[in-house]
């Protein structure tokens, strides 16, 4: 076992819950769809348990309560920016509340594939405002460590046809008209979301990691950092 | 927090507040006809009433997956999707907007289930203040025996069962009307209630509802610019009746 270390929250946290109940590791993975992230989430999963180390994983979307509600406005394009936003926010406050706190007080690693500093962005780059999203996020507990896997927007596009061979519709914030191409609007967003991320980087300090080398160097260079945050006191 | 005329919206939103069986909402739906029957442009909107979300609740009510902090922020997306898809748009377009409820039933009922106040005011920070808020204050045993006569059952939530007040839903029903009454007059200056009293009968309230209404708001500035035609036949029936009525006399 990692030795025992409470959590705090950014804000006000959850009704009832003491931070110092808090103890485990949480653990985040930041960045942009084709940065590997799932892949290095799956490879980071499986070291920890191989070596005996309980761990939960929790991701965007992925909540009892909301998540095939919020699948099915996003596809009718209907969401105006507050709505999506807060949709976004029950998602993590449910998958918080029934998943990362529970696992921390019985002392397990949690795995964040994304975590607020995604919402955020998303939220500023649509214009919505960074004190309001602040209070907003006062709900979540702080991770013990922030990755923010770092690929060029170039670099992402290519990944992304490879795999998918389209553009997804949010993904190149398509709603926000900044260009009608696909193509165009996706280099676009994707450079608004990487001078997002380095707006919140001065307050919420994640460690970027350099994505664009192979899976193997990213995932060594993962699991040197983690180490470290697994004996922290 | 400004209002939406302070804000420079053409139109005008009224807000009624109260706890269940307050009977604020057959106050507001009088207040609908009237101000339709006048001509005016008026537009309805019920609180936790968005197509988009209101599966996403149900849900979690019915499989009571809900704690205070996303009970919270559901009905705060419900809100949003019919602030920014509705409200917003028909307030530029001149209109008055009844609401049966606004942010302050969430600032009552998720503070009273122990969400800090201030995270939940930023939350709805969004929204501009009403032009007019009515709070419907009836006894609490009259709001209680109009509830429990009418429905035997007790939901869930709505009987606050969530906070552990009691086993029985009735007693934890009272109870958490209590404290949501509590937060509610808490609250009535600061964001200027006008109180009014929810024991009178309902005729003598609605007199007093088109009153401050037609006060607060110059309704003349809100109707449609030309009325709505009537159908031919029924124009024509009209002007033969008038005809018939000007000879009689």
């Amino acid at each position: 076992m990692s030795p025992k270390k409470s959590h705090r929250f950014y804000g006000h946290g959850i009704p009832r819950v003491k931070s110092e109940d808090l103890g485990g590791r949480l653990i985040v993975v930041e960045g942009a769809d084709g940065s590997g992230r799932s892949t290095q989430i799956a490879e980071l999963v499986n070291w920890l348990e191989t070596s005996g180390r309980p761990t939960v994983q929790v991701g965007l979307k992925r909540s009892t309560l909301v998540s095939e509600e919020l699948e099915k406005a996003q596809d009718g394009n209907v969401l105006s920016r507050t709505t999506l936003s807060l949709f976004y926010a029950t998602d993590f406050a449910d998958q918080l509340e029934n998943l990362i706190l529970p696992a921390l007080k019985a002392g397990f690693i949690v795995l964040a594939d994304r975590y607020i500093y995604t919402l955020m962005a998303r939220d500023m780059v649509r214009g919505m405002n960074e004190a309001w999203l602040k209070n907003l996020y006062g709900i979540a507990p702080v991770p013990d460590a922030v990755f923010y896997l770092s690929v060029e927007p170039e670099e992402l596009v290519q990944r992304n046809l490879s795999k998918n061979a389209t553009l997804d519709y949010w993904e190149s914030g398509m709603d926000l008209g900044l260009s009608r191409d696909v193509f165009d609007s996706f280099l676009k967003y994707q450079g608004a979301m990487g001078d997002a991320f380095r707006q919140l980087q001065k307050t919420y300090k994640f460690e970027i990691i350099d994505a664009n080398r192979s899976v193997n160097s990213v995932n060594k260079d993962l699991r040197k950092k983690i180490s470290a945050v697994l004996e922290e006191n | 927090m400004k209002t939406f005329a302070e804000s420079n919206f053409p139109g005008r939103l009224i807000a009624v507040e109260g706890l269940d069986g307050s009977g604020k909402s057959t106050q507001i739906y009088l207040l609908k006809r009237w101000l339709e029957a006048e001509g005016i442009k008026v537009y309805f909107s019920e609180w936790n009433s968005s197509e988009l979300v209101k599966s996403a609740t149900s849900k979690g009510k019915k499989r009571e997956l809900l704690t205070p902090t996303t009970f919270s922020l559901i009905h705060a997306t419900d809100f949003a999707d019919r602030y920014e898809r509705h409200l917003v748009p028909l307030l530029r377009a001149g209109y008055v907007v009844l609401c049966d409820r606004y942010i302050f039933t969430a600032f009552a009922r998720d503070v009273t289930r122990g969400c800090p106040p201030d995270w939940v005011r930023g939350n709805y920070s969004f929204a501009c203040a009403p032009d007019l808020t009515m709070f419907f204050k009836a006894d609490l045993d009259v709001s209680l025996n109009r509830i429990l006569e009418g429905r035997p059952k007790l939901k869930f939530f709505e009987a606050g069962m969530d906070l552990r007040l009691s086993p029985d839903p009735y007693e934890s029903f009272k109870i958490f009307q209590g404290r949501i009454l509590d937060q509610y007059l808490a609250m009535s200056k600061e964001f200027n209630f006008v109180i009014m009293d929810a024991n009178e009968n309902v005729e003598k309230q609605q007199i007093l509802v088109r009153k401050l209404v037609s006060e607060k708001i110059d309704l003349k500035k809100f109707k449609r610019r030309s009325p709505l035609p009537l159908p031919p036949a029924l124009a024509g029936d009209r002007e033969e009746k008038e005809e018939l009525e000007d000879k009689a006399a």
